[in-house]
């Protein structure tokens, strides 16, 4: 049993990649090991921004050895093929059996393979999984043709402390390597275990778990040195892991007079820009400081590197504070609006017009979603709206009063002004954010303001979902009329093309649906978002929108259900009911379903539900009729059609009742009662009775069943 | 001259770190010459022509082409008319100075030449952090690419460093390694001054302002007032026809030179704001063209096989930038 140690040196790796690389390594070094049948104990794999290394403890001496018996032709066979088949084998005709087989003799060749050195193994692995090797992006150098992320420098593979003779992209493997690029010396690798310690005397930790640990410490260590904290940010953590051999965070400042722009635009030019950590006072306000990770313990205690940091990002925040007063100073003068004329010179879609026309037919949607009571400021548990069963158009005075109304079409009117605002200008990311800010400070209500700030959310899964009624609003309005704009355009998603995320606003809506518990039919939502286009919509599918967008609405609700657990054909069962499409009764139903089929009684009732529609089915394509219902008590003769007729009595007005107050889980649980009685009923009643007014009665008793069960979802569908 | 909204920095500190003798902003030019002339490179000098990064340099573009060893070093200047800002801007300028170093085939120990000309600058390896950024570079209208790095000196990005892959869709092979110093911001740097106009130009008094504050105020107005757009327009008409009977001739160079001023008339029609965003793209697409058509040629006076049309390896030249980064 030996210790194994393979690192591949480089120029420096992207830090995005080097994760997914060791990750790749181990893979690839496993599975090889695999095939040729080494066995081995534990192995690690990691990276630093200048090698990927991996240590493969316990590695057998040698693979076992193996013998495979191969089948060839008859011993009758022609003389060419009996010869191809030694070619084949590497065997003469002597060292074959003939066997007796019930087709006749056969000859069978026994191939044995003694095992090979772990040395000989590795020394072909290694250069195999160099060739191999996928990067996100890769590169040639020099006068060379082969391909690594950056110049391969080294190769260092040690096999119990010895060089396994290898080459691969030109580089002869053995145990020279470089400690850090600046403060590091060159390194004789003794042997994999030996291999992080030596590295770390030339100023390498050669974990990447220890150098985010190392990291954060520091990082927490050098805040606290001046009363702050860092805002954790684990993103960037790894980041700077994978640009530093040897880190070393500071702590360095900027001019307070930058807190006066907001801090989401310092926070991300400090993030993305430099890859530097926000720090924020005992009060959690940000704080003039930051944290940078220095590659170095510089000769001078690193003043310079602190110097030189803050030099920088003084720059960037003059720039960014530039552009910030420009706005304010905008909004100051001629409040957020001022912004709103420049929106009609940018382009939403060749086809679909510029912003401007899009915000407003958003504020159009906002206000319509406010005072059909589509979105209210009450929480879930409001009542349902009138909308809910698609009764006629609203009026303004239902629903939400009209302040709500005017609120939910002002911030959908501002929401976009941003974008040509200076400061999105520069920083795109805080669209939305830097709208909040400036519509604070132009005075406009304090939920406009936050409306405007989270009509993008959620963003995507796990994203915050809105949930204050005119965020919820703007949010809706502007996903909604996205979806529907590029639909009537025919740029609806297809396969894995979605170039304007339509998928991903979707999800969003069925979100903000589900969390807020918004009450109303999708279908009279999509109309009124739709609108006057829906005739243009007609003529580019040929088909009702209804049909179209409810379709792609109820593949994302499976989607987004499937990923929390929910099964698809219950969904597909309560859709099948046809014009369900309150998504929120939608989910109640399901879950109903769902809960009461993981019991036995409801798989059982399930059966039992499935095959009187069966016979159903049959008779009724017979008799060309649809049964339904009423029963006749005087021609029950048998005591198990007898007793369904009471239980059914008992269950079906209960289970309507249950179902128009929308309690699923009660409906559900009176359905399965009747479990029993139908169990008994297909054991010992035949329901093709000779008698043919018995058996429409019978027919009739299970019509009642399936009555039942389709007012809660369209049972057929379900599987099991 | 400098611009009251920008905030000073801890310029004390950088005092503090950078010896007050600092090499001038024309001793770092000459520094780096002294430097990689000394490594073997010709050390050229700028190309007579308006260009928006030093990458255009036919000593870069053409050069890094073919099957021949090249190394070379030159300053470039560079014009980007969108950056103009009158002056006003201690940071953005429509006209500066690029430093590159082209060595092909690149050599194994690249990095630690590159770190020894920081040293010659002045820039302690010891007291300064030196990290390289993933940075992959690409130009759409050169239709070249190239992976690396943008260098950073204690998160101010000095250099970018660039292994070239393709240029005008041509694989290079040998791979060329390209330096590209930007000479003012490295200067600004060293010196420790918050305003480009404020870089001691040399040690006889003279600053970058009075050399180059006039020529900034000039030019913005040119670039975005007077530039005729409708003459300008006739000359792209002109320098692509111009080229392509030069393609036509077999004379790669002449031609290139019509490709490079089709360029920069492309980037002050865009500064100029006359070209819509979406006739940006046909724009880069024709001059991209060109360079293409003139590198098709310079390839094939190698006797080396073009490389047979195929799905290109690299990122797609989609995103159009005047500079392109360099």
């Amino acid at each position: 049993m030996s210790a194994f140690l393979l690192e591949l040196a480089s120029e420096e790796i992207p830090a995005r990649m080097q994760a997914a690389a060791a990750e790749q390594l181990r893979t690839r070094f496993v599975d090889g090991l695999k095939a040729a049948g080494l066995a081995h104990g534990a192995v690690v794999a990691d990276a630093t921004p200048r090698r990927l290394w991996l240590i493969a403890e316990d590695v057998a001496e040698a693979s076992a050895a193996s013998s495979e018996e191969r089948k060839g032709p008859s011993a009758s066979a022609p003389e060419g093929a009996i010869a191809g088949f030694l070619r084949g084998v590497g065997l003469t005709r002597d060292q074959l059996e003939e066997r007796v087989t019930p087709k006749g003799v056969v000859l069978f060749a026994h191939i044995a393979s003694p095992g090979r050195s772990a040395a000989a193994i590795l020394a072909e692995l290694v250069p195999a999984i160099v060739r191999d090797f996928q990067w996100p992006k890769s590169m040639r150098w020099g006068a060379g043709t082969v391909r690594w992320v950056r110049p391969l420098t080294g190769i260092v593979a040690l096999l119990d402390g010895d060089v396994v003779a290898c080459e691969a992209h030109g580089v002869v493997a053995g145990r020279e390597t470089r400690g850090h690029r600046i403060m590091g010396g060159a390194v004789s690798v003794e042997s994999a275990g030996t291999y992080a310690a030596q590295l770390l005397a030339e100023k390498v930790v050669v974990s990447s778990a220890e150098r985010r640990g190392l990291i954060e410490a520091g990082a927490t260590e050098a805040a606290a040195a001046e009363g702050l904290s860092v805002v954790p940010d684990a993103g960037l953590v790894a980041e700077n892991a994978g640009l530093t051999e040897w880190p070393v965070p500071m702590l360095g400042a900027f001019d307070p007079a930058f807190l006066a722009v907001p801090r989401e635009v310092i926070q991300l030019t400090m993030r993305t820009n430099q890859k530097y950590f926000a720090c924020v006072d005992a009060g959690g306000e940000l704080a003039p400081a930051f944290v940078c990770t220095a590659n170095l313990v510089a000769s001078d205690g690193g003043g310079a590197i602190i110097a030189g940091n803050e030099r920088v990002l003084s720059a960037r925040l003059a720039d960014a504070k530039f552009f910030w007063d420009q706005d304010v100073a905008a909004v100051l003068a001629g409040g957020l609006e001022v912004f709103a004329p420049k929106l009609s010179d940018i382009v939403f879609h060749e086809k679909l017009g510029t912003v401007a026309d899009k915000v407003a037919r958003v504020a159009k949607l906002a206000r319509w979603l406010v005072e059909s009571g589509a979105v209210s400021s009450a929480d879930g548990k409001a009542p349902l709206s009138p909308l809910a069963e698609g009764g006629e158009s609203p009026s303004p005075s239902r629903g939400e009063g009209s302040g709500l109304a005017d609120l939910a079409e002002r911030a959908a009117l501002l929401c976009k002004v941003d974008l040509v605002s200076a400061t999105v200008g520069e920083f795109p990311e805080v669209q939305g954010v830097a709208g909040a800010y400036l519509a604070r400070v132009s005075g406009e209500d304090a939920a406009v303001a936050d409306a405007i700030r989270d009509h993008y959310k959620p963003v995507g899964q796990g994203d915050d979902v809105p949930t204050a009624p005119l965020s919820v609003a703007v949010a809706l309005a502007d996903k909604l009329d996205t979806i529907a704009a590029f639909f009537l355009i025919n740029e609806a998603p297809t396969g894995s093309k979605d170039p304007f995320a339509i998928r991903r606003a979707a999800l969003g809506v069925i979100a903000s649906i589900v969390r807020n518990g918004l009450r109303f039919r999708m279908e009279t939502v999509l109309l009124q978002t739709v609108g006057d286009d829906l005739d243009s919509f007609v003529k580019v599918f040929d088909g009702r929108i209804e049909e179209k967008l409810g379709a792609f609405f109820a593949d994302r609700l499976k989607v987004q259900q499937r990923e929390l657990g929910m099964r698809n054909d219950l969904i597909d069962a309560v859709f099948a009911l046809g014009g369900e499409d309150d998504l929120v009764r939608l989910l109640a139903r399901v879950r109903a379903l769902q809960a009461v089929l993981a019991t036995k009684n409801g798989t059982n009732l399930l059966a039992g539900v499935k095959r009187a529609a069966s016979i159903l089915r049959i008779e009724e394509g017979k008799d060309r009729l649809v049964f339904d219902g009423a029963t006749d008590v005087n021609l029950l003769s048998e005591d198990a059609e007898r007793a369904l007729s009471v239980a059914l009595d008992g269950s079906v007005p209960e289970i309507a009742a249950a179902v128009e107050r929308e309690d699923f889980a009660a409906a559900m649980a009176a359905l399965a009662g009747l479990r029993p009685a139908v169990d008994a009923f297909f054991e010992g009643v035949i329901v093709n009775a000779p008698d043919p007014a018995v058996r429409l009665n019978r027919l009739g008793l299970l019509a009642r069943l399936r009555g039942a069960a389709n007012s809660v979802a369209d049972f057929s569908k379900i599987e099991g | 001259m400098r611009s009251r909204r920008y905030t000073r920095g801890s310029i004390l500190h950088l005092r503090r770190a950078f010896p007050l003798t600092s090499l001038s902003f024309q001793d770092i030019i000459l520094t780096l010459q002294g430097y990689w002339g000394d490594k073997g490179c010709a050390i050229l000098q700028p190309y007579d022509m308006e260009m928006g990064a030093g990458t255009f340099h036919p000593a870069t573009t053409l050069r890094a082409l073919g099957p021949d060893t090249w190394n070379a070093a030159f300053v470039q200047p560079s014009r980007r008319p969108s950056d103009g800002r009158y002056g006003e801007n201690p940071n953005r300028l429509q006209h500066y100075y690029q430093f590159q170093v082209i060595l092909k085939p690149s050599p194994a120990d690249l990095i630690d030449l590159y770190l020894g000309s920081l040293d010659a600058i002045g820039i302690d390896r010891r007291v300064h952090d030196i990290r390289f950024v993933e940075d992959d570079w690409e130009s759409p209208t050169l239709g070249a690419w190239g992976l690396g790095w943008e260098v950073w000196c204690d998160g101010m990005e000095v250099t970018q460093f660039t292994y070239f892959q393709q240029v005008a869709g041509h694989d290079c092979a040998p791979v060329a390694g390209e330096l590209t110093y930007g000479l003012e911001r490295l200067a600004m740097y060293v010196q420790g001054v918050e305003s480009v106009y404020d870089l001691r130009y040399n040690d006889a008094g003279v600053s970058y302002g009075d050399v180059f504050l006039k020529q900034e105020q000039q030019f913005s107005a040119y670039n975005f007032e007077h530039a005729n757009t409708e003459r300008l327009f006739q000359h792209f008409k002109d320098v692509s026809e111009e080229c392509r009977a030069l393609v036509g001739v077999g004379l790669p160079l002449p031609a290139y030179d019509q490709a490079i001023k089709a360029s920069h008339i492309f980037n002050l029609l865009n500064a100029r704001g006359v070209i819509s965003v979406a006739e940006r793209q046909a724009y880069i697409g024709r001059v991209r063209d060109l360079v293409k058509a003139v590198a098709d040629i310079w390839v094939a006076s190698f006797g080396v096989a073009t490389p047979p049309p195929g799905p290109a390896k690299g990122p797609s030249f989609a995103s159009p930038l005047e500079g392109e980064g360099k």
